[in-house]
């Protein structure tokens, strides 16, 4: 790869990576300036639109300022995007500046706080922003639940709640979705399959800062009067809201965006960037469901794009997309919507399955059973995730002739993840099992992902579906599955890996505090809700039934406390990252992978040498295994520009 | 499993009892789902479609739990029995899968969702029309055998209210639903302004309200009784509030509530645009 700085260095020691004052710290490009670059590209948005929408208004009578909102919101992320030093460089090379993989490497904590393009770098800045947006989703629900111990009463004004119930799943979507390929994906492929980078540095980090002002905007919703629709965006609702749609229009799309080139750098990195020996049959198995995941995302993003900006053009000029009385059909947003969403189900699905059948054989001690097949598993799932779409639609009326084929298609969808139990089962028989925090966060996932699973039965059923559609059976299933499911694999995640991305153990006892409160109030939260759901209670109300009131009161209080395990962890962070720092070693799990084989944490240039890989991470129990991976190779050079 | 390994003599028959313990436990509690849960599964009986659709989640209750059980005893089983007591780490053998296992796990779980297809298929299209409750659009091919005698009853739904219309009885709109018993009813659903569903909770009816769209349901009500009407699509501010209470009468009072109906709002029927499956409304416009 070529350098910026002429004849590289020959080895890492050489590298001496720059480390700038302070002052020309604040002065250069980095997040002070993206909020300054953002709120300045919001006023200039904000005016020309009011210009054109004060124009467009007096002939349509629309009485609220969309166009000003959205062309705010456009502005606000180009400028946050020059703020941050995104248009440097190809206004640099339109000046005929050289061409340059990534930015300049630089130390200290201040790279944080700007664009780097060190894969690493760029994980923990997602892990924090991902981590920040979860509890901010989180809160939103505890007023959810705040409001439902009262059966009839409104403690929140029902526009409040109902905006409180869209922030809830749309953050939670969207952060979920890049909640593993962010942190996770970003800071662990290229150490597992031995590169020194992800393919596209600079695009990265887009994501990431994309990611990061799409939580904001979204959380703008509430200065813009709120949106009513719930996560869905169901038209002609949408066309109707406040001005707070406006902003659920833009971050989603930015979410979507940032999914898209995710998933695109995932997958170019783990086709070009493999080290000597990781040939496709070795690669690790949370490398498979990233990739998997980055099919999904890929494919699906696009077509939300297409829908929101239907959304947008209805909201803005007038056009009839999805308003029945102007030729357009609800049905079409409802098409396009779900062709994205269900995929993005199995987006927040597939990375779970990496997560835990990777930790799985590290704490059993055994390889893992039947890798293959999980492989297959993965695409099936990934494969099928497209064919299902309009079992959400079961009872709306459309193509209700097609319903059977949709019955068939979701119910093939638990043969691969029936597979994933298996290869789980297998894994643990007969094994060596050590019960640490990762490893009782990845059995809860199955115990969970069991429930959501079967419960999805009732759901792909047609006449079942017609009590449990739209209910709160449904909101309990997918909660099983996503929050039982991927968030404590993502947990397990956390307390696996941290280690190595911080160079520090997390508490074990407050971990397993943790573990044991969000396990039990998870299941007292979301269990008694199938119970609230089949006896007919309808999902986002602020009034239900009385004889429903005592299960509410008691799903309320499991939620508060499952809440407050989320304060445990947060407290295990503050405790073992800050206050009580304790060496994690390079390998505290006693691990294969390849990542566990570097120095925690990973130095800037990963690898001093690309290593030769000999085999499949999993060679539990085989006393002649040879190593992983030989760290004896050719030195490569290290440069700061172009580091491969 | 032990297909790639001759178990040691130290080694218990692992297998065997995981089978011994789900198999007990299965006999115990499929009686138990059955016959203590199953009466209390929902939707129970208030109509021809709210029976059977009960007895589809019986037949899917009752199928979950020897899966479940199987699922959670070898979970149970593995973590109590395979694990690691101490600091020491020891690695197991190193099985890497059984291509005769894998196969018939395939093989068990596509026969399963075989059947459930099949099975849940027939029952869609069958002729006591299960699926029948649930919103089939304006051709339904779910259609219970005397459809031709259907009495037609249109549900409207508007922010935040539903509004019910019988064309067979001058095009008369009541703001209460009534049905007569024992006489198949055809249900079409439309709304005037945003999507909203029509949840007819006990009577096991289903259907989303699309503007511009037409969406048939049918139901046959057989127990003379009230019955919650719900909306379950997510139709802005009060959405929780949108309910009302239906009835179903017998055929006589039936006659006489909507007789009453028709003179009641004899005046007001002139005034409503004339009886159609859809109704257009002036172009939407937003809340102030």
């Amino acid at each position: 790869m070529s350098t910026s700085a002429g004849v590289p260095p020959a080895t890492p020691q050489d590298l001496e990576l720059e480390q700038p004052s302070t002052g020309r710290q604040l002065l250069g490009f980095n997040i002070l300036w993206g909020i300054v670059g953002g709120a300045a590209g919001y006023a200039l948005g904000h005016w020309l639109g009011t210009r054109i929408g004060n124009h467009i208004h007096a002939q349509m009578a629309t009485d609220q300022d969309d166009i000003a909102n959205l062309l705010g919101l456009l502005l606000a992320t180009v400028g946050w995007l020059i703020g941050l030093g995104f248009f440097n460089y190809p206004v640099g090379r339109m000046l005929g500046r050289p061409a340059t993989l990534r930015e300049r490497e630089e130390h200290g904590p201040w790279r944080y706080f700007r664009l780097c393009t060190d894969h690493k770098v760029v994980a923990i800045q997602y892990f924090v922003a991902v981590l920040f947006f979860f509890f901010v989703g989180g809160l939103n629900a505890m007023f959810i639940r705040g409001e439902l111990t009262s059966s009839n009463a409104t403690f929140i004004q029902p526009g409040n709640y109902l905006t409180l119930v869209g922030l809830h799943g749309t953050m939670m979507l969207m952060m979920m979705s890049a909640g593993v390929l962010g942190p996770l994906g970003n800071y662990l492929v290229p150490l597992m399959i031995g590169a020194r980078r992800m393919a596209f540095p600079r695009v990265e980090a887009l994501t990431l800062w994309l990611t990061v002002l799409a939580g904001f905007i979204l959380l703008s919703a509430i200065l813009m009067g709120g949106f009513a629709t719930g996560w869905t965006g169901y038209a002609p609702l949408a066309d109707q809201a406040r001005g707070g749609m406006d902003a659920y229009i833009v971050s989603f799309a930015l979410i979507g965006i940032s999914l898209a080139l995710v998933g695109l750098n995932i997958i170019a990195t783990v086709m070009t960037l493999r080290a000597p020996g990781m040939v496709w049959n070795r690669l690790p198995i949370f490398v498979w469901g990233l990739v998997t995941t980055s099919i999904l995302a890929v494919l699906a993003a696009p077509v939300l794009l297409a829908a929101l900006f239907m959304t947008a053009l209805d909201r803005t000029v007038d056009t009839s997309f999805f308003v029945s009385s102007g030729g357009g059909s609800p049905f079409l947003w409802d098409n396009l919507f779900w062709f994205f969403g269900h995929p993005e189900v199995y987006i927040l699905a597939l990375p779970g399955f990496g997560i835990v059948l990777e930790i799985l054989p590290v704490f059993a001690r055994k390889p893992l059973w039947g890798y293959r097949v999980a492989v297959s598993g993965m695409f099936g799932v990934a494969l099928l995730s497209f064919m299902v779409w309009q079992h959400h639609l079961f009872v709306s009326g459309i193509n209700a002739n097609l319903r059977p084929f949709y019955m068939f298609t979701t119910e093939l969808i638990s043969i691969p993840t029936g597979i994933i139990f298996l290869i789980a089962m297998g894994t643990l028989w007969r094994a060596r099992i050590r019960y640490t925090v990762p490893m009782l966060f990845s059995l809860a996932f199955f115990f969970n992902f069991l429930i959501g699973g079967v419960s999805g039965v009732y759901l792909s059923d047609v006449p079942s579906d017609v009590t449990t559609h739209g209910s709160f059976f449904v909101m309990a299933h997918f909660h099983y599955t996503i929050m039982g499911g991927l968030v404590f694999a993502l947990m397990a995640g956390i307390y696996y890996w941290l280690p190595k991305m911080t160079g520090f153990k997390l508490n074990e006892t407050l971990g397993k505090v943790h573990f044991w409160m969000m396990f039990v109030f998870f299941n007292l939260t979301f269990f008694p809700l199938f119970i609230v759901g089949l006896r007919g209670m309808p999902r986002r109300v602020t009034a239900y039934d009385p004889s429903l009131h005592g299960l509410n009161v008691f799903v309320s209080i499991s939620a508060f406390c499952l809440g407050a395990s989320m304060l445990v962890l947060l407290a295990n962070l503050v405790w073992s990252l800050i206050l009580k720092r304790e060496q994690a070693g390079a390998n505290p799990w006693h691990s294969k992978s390849l990542e566990w084989q570097l120095p925690s944490p990973v130095p800037v240039y990963n690898f001093e040498r690309i290593p030769v890989i000999n085999a499949a991470p999993y060679g539990y129990g085989l006393p002649d295994a040879p190593p992983v991976a030989d760290f004896v190779g050719p030195r490569v050079p290290v440069g700061e520009g172009g580091t491969t | 499993m032990e297909a790639t390994r001759i178990p040691e003599p130290s080694e218990p028959r692992h297998a065997i009892r995981i089978v011994g313990i789900w198999a007990g436990l299965t006999v115990i509690c499929v009686p138990l789902v059955i016959f203590v849960l199953g009466p209390h599964i929902p939707p129970g009986h208030a109509s021809q479609q709210s029976s059977d659709q009960h007895q589809i989640n019986v037949v899917l209750t009752t199928l979950a739990t020897p899966i479940v059980l199987m699922v959670w005893v070898y979970f149970g089983y593995a973590i109590t029995v395979f694990r690691q007591a101490g600091e020491t780490i020891v690695d197991g053998p190193p099985i890497d899968g059984n291509a005769r296992i894998q196969l018939t796990w395939l093989s068990v779980t596509s026969a399963i969702v075989l059947g459930l297809a099949v099975y849940g298929t027939i029952d869609l299209f069958s002729a006591s029309a299960a699926g029948a409750g649930g919103g089939q659009g304006p051709n339904p091919l779910a259609k219970p055998a005397n459809v031709g005698s259907a009495l037609e009853v249109q549900v409207i739904g508007q922010q935040w209210l539903w509004t019910f219309r019988y064309p067979g009885y001058g095009g008369v709109e009541t703001a209460t639903l009534a049905l007569p018993v024992n006489r198949e009813i055809a249900i079409h659903v439309t709304s005037l302004d945003v999507a909203h569903s029509f949840w007819a909770y006990e009577l096991g009816v289903k259907a989303d309200a699309i503007p511009g769209s037409d969406n048939v349901v049918y139901v046959k009500p057989e127990q003379i009784r009230s019955f919650q009407v719900r909306c379950a699509e997510l139709c802005g501010l009060w959405h929780g509030h949108m309910n009302t209470t239906g009835r179903v009468l017998s055929q006589p009072d039936f006659g006489s509530w909507i007789a009453q109906q028709e003179q009641q709002y004899a005046a007001v029927t002139k005034q409503l645009p004339p009886y159609s499956h859809v109704y257009y409304p002036s172009p939407l416009r937003r809340a102030p």
